[in-house]
């Protein structure tokens, strides 16, 4: 196992391993989402309180889900470059805030935009989710803000992993926010029991897992040119390119 | 079907939402793809340049 996943976490190995990977965690990951759209959009029933307003959970629970499952990831890989200084836990950090920030603010608009006509309101400032979710956000714009203020990469990724490992405490928050004060925004659905009815919960599961896998194939394929990046330098990058067949 | 994408009057919220998150899902592939495309590019170059130097 140990030395399996020392392998995996070198640089060429995982540049190699990544590039064959990534489609096949987008091409099932983008059916899926297609299923699970169409069946949102067209064959689950309309809820009996929102009406046809409640499509839009498929495409809002999802960005949200990721948007929290990235900061911990990126979290956690700095966390383990800090401690075990392993090369590619940094790459994957910085490989996962742009997305990160991406689903951010997805889940956020979605939100937004599903707010109004429930609760005749685009925002609530006074509301813990929104407010956690959009500080998440800025969580997100100050890491990249850092990591490209700071040219030495190695100081970087240090002074961005522990910025990262502060802004847990707001992941937690976004995620229990509904429990602890009282929120506009309504509590845990999909993996409460009596909360909805099998029909309209297997659509969001398998688009919570389409959404995952092309959130992987995403985060394999960028990883992949941050290593390409901090590796220019090295004897495997230059031999891979000026080979004759390449290696994009 | 007009009544099917009408929604019960909550199509544009409804679809607005799909939309943007098709923008949004697409952008992110596309930029992912660019910078790898760019950041292979300019490793290409200065390997090749620094190849005819030696």
């Amino acid at each position: 196992m140990w030395k399996w996943f020392h392998q995996l976490a070198s640089p060429p190995h995982f540049y190699r391993i990544s590039a064959i990977l990534a489609p096949w965690l987008a091409i099932p990951g983008l059916i899926m989402i297609a299923y699970a759209a169409w069946q949102g959009l067209f064959v689950v029933p309309m809820d009996y309180q929102q009406g046809d307003a409640f499509r839009i959970i498929y495409v809002h629970v999802p960005s949200a889900y990721l948007s929290m499952m990235a900061y911990m990831i990126m979290a956690t890989s700095g966390a383990i470059g800090l401690i075990w200084r392993l090369k590619l836990s940094h790459a994957v950090a910085a490989a996962a805030a742009p997305i990160g920030a991406g689903f951010t603010f997805l889940a956020l608009c979605t939100g937004s935009i599903w707010g109004r006509p429930m609760w005749g309101t685009w925002w609530e400032w006074g509301d813990p989710r929104m407010m956690s979710e959009l500080i998440l956000l800025f969580l997100y714009f100050g890491y990249m803000a850092l990591r490209s203020s700071i040219d030495d990469t190695t100081k970087a990724d240090k002074a961005s992993a522990v910025l990262a490992l502060v802004g847990v405490v707001n992941v937690v928050i976004v995620h229990f926010s509904v429990q602890w004060w009282s929120s506009l925004h309504q509590g845990q659905t999909v993996f409460k029991k009596g909360t909805m009815d099998a029909d309209m919960r297997v659509p969001l599961l398998i688009m919570l897992l389409g959404f995952t896998l092309l959130f992987g194939s995403m985060l394999l394929r960028r990883v992949r040119t941050e290593v390409l990046y901090r590796e220019r330098r090295t004897r495997w990058v230059r031999e891979m390119i000026l080979s004759p067949e390449g290696g994009a | 079907m007009e009544v099917g994408f009408a929604m019960g009057g909550y199509g544009g919220y409804v679809w607005s939402c799909y939309a943007l998150t098709l923008v949004i899902v697409a952008f992110s592939s596309w930029r992912a793809r660019l910078r790898h495309k760019r950041v292979y590019r300019d490793i290409e170059v200065r390997l090749k340049a620094l190849e005819e130097h030696e």
